[in-house]
């Protein structure tokens, strides 16, 4: 295949003393792709985020995140991903159009890209007029879905998604997923961990962690006839199981 | 047994977290208060411990007032927080014996209780509880509000960023638990818990939208439900369904999407031959009982047009 890669990793070793967190991992992710990262608590999910984020350096390696390398580029890599996680989003006693300008500011935006990126982000979501609005005053369904618009108001390659949807209401989460597909079909890259399962099923390719190796990656598809299963809970449950017992 | 009367509460600076909930959970009972962030789930709970008095009505907990009686009534409750409240200097052992000395009881006379908890947790009984797992600390958290034998157990999203297999086993512990007699309160954002609870009540900006058994819930469910497949992008099936007259909702829900009726009289046969006449091939149709996910959201979906 042809398509472009956007993360590749080969052979990333991440230890803190004698454990191995992440043990020997290979996959790549192509432009475009809802990628979506599975694991058990404690499998190495965060540990690998961080290193693909350029905020943690592997033991060993060879790790390019949209070509930059993560030993040395981290601050060209920065520039390039987006982030949001359920626990660390936006500033709750600034208002939605304030947390745009601190951020894009952060991002080395000019003014003009400030205004109209926030007024694009704001208009697609349709509360433009919330935009003078205190985050605190705001649902966490709405405050969810104004990270990811802040996540990528700075049109990053890539777009790291650290449990989005953690505690959302159902129709919200659902809505967020709208968003996430859209981003996908401009040619954002996302990248999703989450612990609802029927998400897996929404992601173009699933990798599920196990005790810091890559156990199974595929499309949900073909993982849920590999294993043999109904649905990604199935094969979820299956592979994290497999391992605690053995 | 715990009686919930009327209570209300707006937090200063006026966000309404509760309005006029009434509710009772039985002795032995395992009931579970099912909603996302901000509905109102923590607010009751904290109310229901003594640590936060309501605006309006009243909270029993086995016959104890929770204004008047609320030095009675923290010997008698365990309370797990939603946000991990462990010291994470200490370890778990010395959490555990913490705790202990709190309630003038030991870690070695109430050992019988956290016994099969604490059995997964001893190979790190040594470790500081800041660096376990998210696992480990959740049943550490669990532990420690035990430890001295509560007869009611409140424990506020025990769930929430715990994997799905770890989340099968939480609520095995909490069988056990209730099997031996103690009243336990949980709530949860994850709907398909629901079904693990005797009963429940649904949650949603401080109101309850329903309460009963989750039979009982799915059961009123008042319009027909089908589930619809297809090999081609579901998610532009998903726009063609919403623009059917006859359909009120349709959403995705994993790899098949759940589309709602208006009325009752729609059949799966209609559907298909509705979904036959558009361009797509390969479409499942079927008739499905609702999930509690479902009716959570047929539920919020009528507040919202009810509240204009």
């Amino acid at each position: 295949m042809d398509r472009e890669k956007v993360i590749e990793v080969k052979n990333l070793v991440k230890k803190f003393g004698s454990f191995t967190a992440n043990d020997n991992l290979t996959f790549d992710v192509y432009k475009g792709e809802i990628f979506g990262f599975l694991g058990a608590n404690g499998a190495g999910k965060t540990t690998a985020m961080k290193i693909l984020c350029g905020l943690s350096k592997p033991s060993s390696g060879d790790i390019r995140i949209v070509g930059y390398d993560v030993y040395h580029e981290t601050e060209r890599i920065k520039n390039s991903i987006g982030y949001m996680s359920q626990k660390f989003s936006l500033y709750d006693d600034l208002t939605v159009w304030e947390n745009f300008r601190f951020f894009g500011g952060i991002y080395g935006l000019s003014r003009k890209e400030i205004e109209s990126q926030t007024q694009l982000l704001l208009n697609r979501l349709g509360i433009w007029s919330y935009k003078d609005r205190i985050i605190s005053s705001i649902p966490l369904g709405w405050k969810q879905k104004l990270a990811f618009s802040v996540a990528i108001m700075h049109r990053p390659a890539i777009v790291f998604l650290d449990e989005p949807t953690g505690g959302v209401d159902p129709v919200t989460r659902r809505q967020f997923w709208d968003l996430i597909y859209q981003a996908a079909s401009e040619g954002y890259t996302v990248f999703v961990t989450t612990h609802y399962m029927d998400e897996a099923e929404y992601c173009d390719r699933v990798s599920i962690m196990v005790d810091g190796r890559i156990r199974a990656l595929d499309t949900p598809e073909n993982l849920k006839s590999t294993f043999d299963c109904q649905d990604m809970q199935d094969v979820f449950i299956k592979l994290a199981r497999e391992a605690k017992y053995q | 047994m715990i009686k919930i009367s009327n209570v209300s509460k707006t937090y200063p600076g006026g966000v309404r977290a509760l309005n006029n909930i009434s509710l009772q959970i039985e002795d032995a009972e395992l009931y579970g208060c099912i909603g996302p962030d901000g509905a109102g789930k923590s607010t009751l709970f904290r109310m229901i411990v003594s640590l936060l008095i309501p605006d309006a009505g009243t909270i029993e907990v086995n016959g104890l007032d929770i204004v008047s009686n609320y030095k009675q009534i923290r010997s008698k409750v365990g309370y797990m927080p939603g946000r991990f409240s462990l010291y994470p200097d200490l370890s778990v052992k010395e959490n555990i014996n913490f705790f202990a000395s709190i309630f003038n009881t030991t870690f070695e006379k109430n050992y019988h209780i956290i016994k099969d908890i604490y059995d997964q947790l001893s190979p790190f009984s040594d470790r500081p509880a800041g660096k376990l797992s998210g696992g480990m600390k959740q049943k550490l958290a669990l532990c420690c509000a035990l430890i001295h034998n509560p007869e009611v157990l409140i424990l506020d999203e025990p769930t929430t960023g715990v994997d799905a297999v770890s989340r099968i086993e939480f609520w095995q512990i909490l069988a056990g638990l209730k099997a031996s007699g103690m009243t336990i309160v949980v709530s949860t954002p994850y709907m398909d818990e629901a079904t693990l609870c005797d009963r429940v009540s649904l949650i949603q900006g401080g109101e309850i939208l329903t309460s009963g058994t989750p039979v009982q819930i799915t059961e009123a469910f008042p319009a027909a439900l089908f589930s619809v497949r297809t090999r081609h992008s579901m998610y532009s099936l998903v726009e063609v369904l919403r623009q059917m007259p006859e359909i009120s909702s349709a959403f995705l829900f994993g790899q098949a999407i759940h589309v709602v009726s208006k009325d009752m009289t729609l059949t799966s046969e209609m559907l298909q031959a509705m979904l036959n006449q558009s361009q797509y091939e390969e479409i499942g149709v079927s008739k499905i009982t609702p999930t509690i996910e479902d009716c959570f959201m047929y539920l919020t979906d009528q507040t919202n047009i009810s509240h204009g």
